[in-house]
């Protein structure tokens, strides 16, 4: 797995503000970095597990996928433009989302910052 | 408690409400202003409000020799929607923003103002340049780009199963540099939140789908009205390849690229911004504007 992946669990379980704002997020969605998906699953804001997908049953609501070099600068504590931010992807090209995106805009900071936290000190 | 107290330090900055007539209808507008000097109007991003200049307007550096006025669109900020609103879809268009812009001015009795905008408001000055050009003095564009591609859909935006404020924020809080300080960064998405519902969609409609005309930015005569181009580094929307794409189209413009600034950067890094503006407001005060027509007293 990649090494940034590893921290987000973690990361967000420990910050009491942004469960806080994911309080009604219970879901998995699924993290493409390259041609290798992840199942990030949620319940009530805590990250329970960050895994690759094994089974192609295995899957989530939607998907937000990016080349893994695209998502090591995404993680860096200053990207670049176009890198910084999900929707600044989105508009350049660089990342693409699909399947059911309505839990993703309802809660769409906190999934920001759940995506962002790799890139926290610490 | 008790004893001689003192009055809180007040920031200069003045706020007023008047009736503005806009195609009709009777606006009930919240303007505010600090300063004196050339009249210098500024128009504040989709969805948003005034507020974003609050810095320039506490700046004596700029009020000392300019009167800055702003003040919140129609429907947005603490400018109420004209009557009937309930039953309309708010929608602006080119030609309703270029009114209500030359209408506030009219009726402030601004004499040949300059006006900058940011984002849809550095856009419609680009229009206000090319068929008003002797009614400014010049034009700024913060972030404003004659022809511009959408990335999303707008439906997102205003819809009952989203918090329309939330997601509106949400939307934009990537067009906030990573470097922008988070104070100014969270006051800035804060304004989105506050936003009336739908609105930023209706705005979004003139920024996207209404307002392109790269067709005839060329015809921009900056030797009647002078323009400036000034966009973020981090700007998804307005790049800086689509700002000097558009200052290529303008003969005569200047576009500056600010490093480590997104698309709101008077409001999200005021500090850094004011490097930027300062030798731009400076350089309009030395110049003499160009002639044109008779203009309405102060």
């Amino acid at each position: 797995m990649t090494p940034s992946l590893y921290k987000i669990r973690e990361r967000v379980n420990g910050n009491a503000a942004l469960v806080r704002h994911g309080r009604d997020v219970s879901l998995a969605f699924l993290l493409g970095v390259g041609d290798q998906d992840y199942v990030v699953t949620i319940e009530r804001g805590r990250v329970t597990a960050v895994e690759p997908r094994r089974l192609a049953t295995m899957t989530g609501r939607f998907t937000i996928r990016a080349a893994k070099p695209a998502w090591e600068e995404f993680w860096k504590p200053v990207p670049k433009r176009d890198h910084h931010d999900l929707f600044s992807m989105l508009a350049a090209g660089i990342a693409k989302i699909d399947g059911d995106l309505l839990p993703l805009m309802q809660n769409l900071q906190y999934f920001k910052d759940v995506l962002a936290t790799p890139r926290w000190e610490g | 408690m008790g004893g001689l107290s003192t009055l809180p330090a007040f920031e200069p900055i003045v706020g007023r409400y008047f009736t503005l007539n806009v195609a009709g209808d009777a606006c009930r507008i919240y303007v505010e202003e600090a300063g004196s000097g050339i009249p210098l109007v500024c128009l504040h991003t989709a969805g948003a409000d005034c507020r974003q200049y609050r810095h320039l307007m506490n700046d004596p550096a700029i009020t000392d020799h300019y009167r800055v006025i702003a003040f919140d669109l129609p429907w947005h900020g603490k400018s109420t929607p004209p009557a009937g609103w309930r039953d309309r879809e708010y929608r602006l268009t080119t030609d309703l923003y270029i009114e209500t812009v030359r209408a506030f001015c009219r009726a402030l009795q601004l004499p040949r103002p300059v006006v900058m905008g940011c984002s849809m408001g550095g856009r419609v000055v680009l229009h206000l340049a090319l068929n008003h050009p002797d009614e400014f003095r010049t034009v700024i564009a913060l972030e404003g780009a004659d022809r511009l591609e959408p990335y999303y859909e707008l439906d997102w935006l205003h819809r009952p199963d989203i918090h329309g404020g939330e997601v509106c924020a949400a939307f934009v809080s990537g067009q906030v540099a990573p470097q922008s300080p988070d104070e100014h960064r969270w006051e800035t998405l804060w304004m989105y939140m506050q936003g009336g519902p739908g609105v930023f969609k209706g705005d979004l409609y003139f920024y996207w789908f209404d307002g392109h005309f790269d067709d005839r930015s060329p015809r921009i005569d900056t030797t009647r009205c002078p323009v400036y181009l000034l966009s973020g580094e981090y700007d998804s929307s307005c790049t800086p390849e689509r700002t000097q794409a558009t200052a290529s189209r303008i003969r005569g413009a200047k576009a500056i690229v600010m490093p480590g600034i997104g698309h709101f950067p008077m409001s999200e890094n005021p500090a850094l911004f004011r490097t930027h503006i300062l030798p731009v407001l400076d350089e309009i005060r030395r110049v003499s504007p160009p002639s044109g027509p008779a203009r309405p007293r102060a």
